[in-house]
């Protein structure tokens, strides 16, 4: 007799049958268990909310109706149904967390997204070991390769610094990448930073955790006459070519992204410069992490899923399948970016 | 190879025009003649030699790392788009690449004692040399080197703009210099001096003028229309090109200044009984008595090497003259359409030759009789109507406000989306080359492919579509499910078995996105049939 897995899809999403609640449920569900706060994963109607200790600020001020929310610790156990479920760091943004899910015959982690690169908002990637691991793909393709983000904002540094006459602005996601080149800058310069609305909005959950920044203010909250010469200016990819945009004469563009890996794709947004920096895994780095996992089976979600499978089971000797989910929307994230600034 | 990185990296990150011409006089100023010369040569992106075909180059890249699968740098190369691109961010992430380069040899150094040694190399040697140049440079700097073995570089300016500066850096006109640059340039000191020099040198025969081109005609441009100072003509779809016959020699050059003298040999001949000295702006058709036959008949001639005797005789062409820039050696640009017509009119009367011909003028004398000649053109074989100022100098470029085209409408048949392949360079791994279906009986039969036509709002839409509703992978192809429906636009429509459908179609291009029609809407093989007898 085969036993039924642990964890398996259905309408509402990945769900634990015997643990009686779902990871990131795209529907509504009696028990969300939840990896971090984008909008893609973590989906407003259901009645009670897990979540790592960090999360909790932003899944309050994202999730909309009436609902119980808990947040663990990482590694704390807690048990749900005829399961153990855990929290471990995912180093994806802050409070982002891989779901350890300890059944009766078998343990299983579902990594939501994740990175191996440093970031200052958030603890690092932590190895979990299991039977069956669940590996976000989004960017698994060799030719993605992470510097780290320390000196990627080094060379964003170099750019705004270099225009001291008209407004940089750099595009990148509000929830998390903004974050992290504000930390990262603060390593390397006092000058402040003007931030657009949708990002002001994350900021409070930040501070509340004591994560250091460099100086920064709103945009809006500046008086009227400030040029914005040579200024630094966060906005979401959102307010590129919007009327927002209006308020800054002949500015320099930019965009952060693991995207901006590949000209095609900075050409075709239209942005001058790209910045390569992603809050996901690069190739190297959803390999390793799915070889530490020690995971006899592995299943993949959103992204270049058929690529990585065959590069583990051809190389590696990994029992490997496509989960089809509906993560990894980019555009769920930023126009709920967008909506609430 | 260091100052030319330089400047592609400042192109390539501002989208500023006064900041690339910046860069480009700041680069000309800096750079010794023999260097700049190849800089100009490939920002021009005149025909570069290809020494590496991207084969080869992913073959050295498989020999110097033995252990990295190569379905998947396949799989890498069908991602990013470009080889020369996927290689180097392959490089990048094995950390061979030193973060400065140690390199300090010159561009012309690099084109002349190194690149172009490759040929000849054994595989495992072409490799083991390629290899030793990648561990020696940066990464930017590895994906120049790529570009340039492969011949594929384009860097993102416009050959205006590379005009602009120089003569902007020279104090030579830029009308000047657009013409100095025409046809060939060979690379090196010498002709990068004589290029900007006081007199410009002796030119060569072979140099063609720059080409003057027409602009669509609109709505407001009707005003300024006074039938009385008008010269019209049919608008061919064949190919623009310009004849030249000096000092014995007969040169063709196409408008994007290909010499394609070989590929019409009996061009050659003709133009051999014209007198010394003379060049003509016309247009390259397959002729038959006294109409041109479809440009499907023109494309059998083209990218030959040599054409064959069977062939010169079962698609023969001919050039229909509409304009004669050079008489007695002396150029005629400045003078007035109307006294140029009267020259060329006398040179292919006198000439008498049946392969070269005048494109007749027409005659209208309103707005009304000028768009039935318009409607009527497609019978004649024609594509629409040029419109020409009688009183018009023979201008370089793109000048509003002398010529104009009046094209026919397009016309269009709904298809099927069913195959999608994604795209190159600005498209690279978004789906963006579409097949179109017909539908013949109960089955879809493939009749177009089209890359154009969507914004990209749509582009990301039907991308995403076809991520989740791919049926079957052939290779870089993907099979979806038939559901959407265009309207595709084209110029001209002929038999073909290059389609399952039988028919091929010319310019195929989206005008719109049907969401408003279901798939047993679009158009049969039968309406594409009535289209085609039409025609």
């Amino acid at each position: 007799m085969t036993q039924k897995p642990l964890l398996s899809l259905d309408s509402s999403g990945l769900g634990c049958e015997s643990g009686r609640f779902h990871v990131d449920p795209w529907r509504p569900v009696d028990q969300a268990v939840i990896t971090h706060g984008h909008a893609d994963h973590a989906r407003s109607g259901s009645k009670a909310y897990f979540c790592a200790e960090g999360s909790g600020d932003i899944l309050r001020q994202r999730l909309s109706g009436d609902f119980q929310l808990t947040e663990v610790p990482y590694r704390k156990k807690f048990k749900l149904g005829k399961t153990w479920v855990s929290f471990h760091p995912a180093g994806h943004v802050l409070g982002s967390a891989q779901v350890r899910v300890e059944g009766l015959q078998s343990v299983w982690v579902v990594s939501g997204d994740y990175k191996r690169n440093a970031d200052p908002t958030c603890e690092g990637f932590e190895e979990v070991p299991c039977d069956v691991f669940i590996s976000e793909a989004t960017f698994a393709m060799p030719v993605y390769h992470w510097k780290e983000g320390i000196e990627v904002v080094k060379d964003l540094q170099r750019w705004w610094s270099a225009e001291p006459n008209h407004p940089s602005i750099l595009f990148c996601y509000a929830f998390g990448k903004a974050q992290r080149v504000l930390a990262e800058l603060s390593k390397l310069t006092d000058r402040t930073v003007y931030l657009h609305g949708a990002i002001e909005t994350l900021m409070p959950a930040y501070r509340n955790r004591n994560v250091s920044f460099v100086p920064n203010q709103t945009v809006s909250s500046v008086e009227r006459g400030h040029a914005f010469a040579g200024d630094l200016i966060l906005a979401p990819p959102s307010a590129h070519r919007s009327a927002w945009m209006k308020r800054f004469k002949n500015p320099q563009t930019a965009f952060a992204s693991g995207w901006m890996q590949i000209r095609g794709a900075r050409r075709r947004r239209g942005y001058e410069r790209g910045f390569v920096l992603s809050d996901h895994a690069d190739w190297s780095g959803l390999v390793r992490s799915i070889l530490a996992s020690q995971a006899k089976t592995v299943y993949l979600t959103h992204g270049q899923t058929e690529v990585l499978s065959r590069f583990l089971m051809e190389e590696h000797g990994l029992d490997v399948k496509p989960l089809k989910t509906h993560f990894g929307d980019e555009q769920i994230e930023e126009q709920f970016a967008e909506s609430v600034s | 190879m260091k100052a030319f990185g330089r400047l592609y990296q400042r192109l390539d990150s501002t989208t500023s025009i006064n900041l690339k011409v910046e860069a480009l006089v700041q680069y000309f100023e800096e750079t010794p003649p023999r260097d700049a010369a190849w800089g100009l040569n490939l920002l021009l992106g005149k025909r570069q030699r290809r020494m590496v075909t991207s084969r080869m180059l992913r073959d050295a890249f498989l020999r110097s790392f033995p252990d990295f699968p190569e379905w998947l740098l396949e799989e890498s190369y069908g991602h990013v788009g470009d080889t020369g691109e996927t290689v180097s961010l392959l490089l990048a992430s094995r950390g061979i690449c030193p973060n400065e380069s140690q390199h300090s040899v010159s561009l012309s150094s690099w084109m002349e004692d190194r690149i172009s040694k490759l040929s000849g190399k054994e595989d495992q040697q072409r490799a083991e040399k390629i290899f030793e140049w990648w561990s020696r440079l940066s990464v930017d700097e590895c994906y120049l080197l790529n570009k340039l073995l492969t011949g594929g570089l384009r860097v993102g300016v416009s050959q205006k703009l590379v005009v602009r500066a120089l003569s902007k850096w020279s104090g030579i006109s830029e009308a000047e210099l657009t013409h100095r640059l025409m046809g060939e340039f060979e690379p090196s000191e010498e002709n990068f001096q004589r290029l900007l020099s006081e007199g410009g040198g002796k030119k060569v025969p072979s140099q063609p003028y720059p080409f003057f081109l027409a602009s669509p005609l609109e709505e407001n441009d009707w005003k300024s229309l006074d039938f009385n100072h008008l010269q019209l003509e049919y608008k061919w779809d064949g190919i623009r090109a310009q004849l030249i016959f000096r000092e014995g020699e007969v040169f063709l050059w196409s408008r994007g200044e290909d010499l394609i003298t070989n590929q019409f040999p009996e061009i050659v001949e003709a133009a051999s009984n014209l007198p010394q000295g003379t060049v003509l702006d016309g247009e390259l058709l397959c002729w038959n008595e006294d109409q041109p036959l479809p440009f499907s008949f023109l494309q059998k001639r083209l990218g030959r090497k040599k054409v064959s005797s069977k062939l010169l005789e079962s698609h023969p062409c001919i050039l229909l003259a509409y304009d004669c820039l050079e008489a007695n050696g002396e150029d005629l640009r400045e003078h007035s359409l109307k006294e140029r017509r009267e020259i060329l009119e006398k040179l292919i009367q006198d000439c008498d030759e049946p392969r070269l011909k005048i494109s007749s003028c027409l005659s209208a004398d309103s707005k009304e009789s000028l768009e039935i000649l318009r409607n009527s053109s497609r019978d004649f074989g024609a594509e629409g109507l040029m419109l020409k100022k009688k009183e018009s100098p023979y201008l370089s470029g793109r000048k509003r406000g002398h010529w104009w085209k009046y094209k026919v409408d397009p016309l269009t048949l709904d298809a099927v989306l069913i195959y999608a392949q994604a795209g190159s360079g600005r498209r690279a791994n978004l789906f963006t080359d579409y097949t179109f279906a017909l539908w013949k009986d109960s089955e879809l039969v493939t009749f177009a492919k089209a890359y154009s036509g969507l914004d990209q709002k749509e582009i990301e839409e039907l991308d995403r579509w076809i991520r989740q509703n791919t049926r079957e992978r052939f290779g870089p192809v993907r099979s979806v499910e038939p559901f959407h429906v265009f309207e595709i636009a084209f110029e001209g429509i002929s038999e073909s078995n290059r389609h399952k459908s039988g028919i091929a179609v010319r310019f195929p291009r989206i005008l719109r996105w049907r969401k408003d029609k279901v798939v047993s809407e679009a158009d049969t093989l039968m309406n594409a049939r009535k289209l085609l007898e039409a025609a």
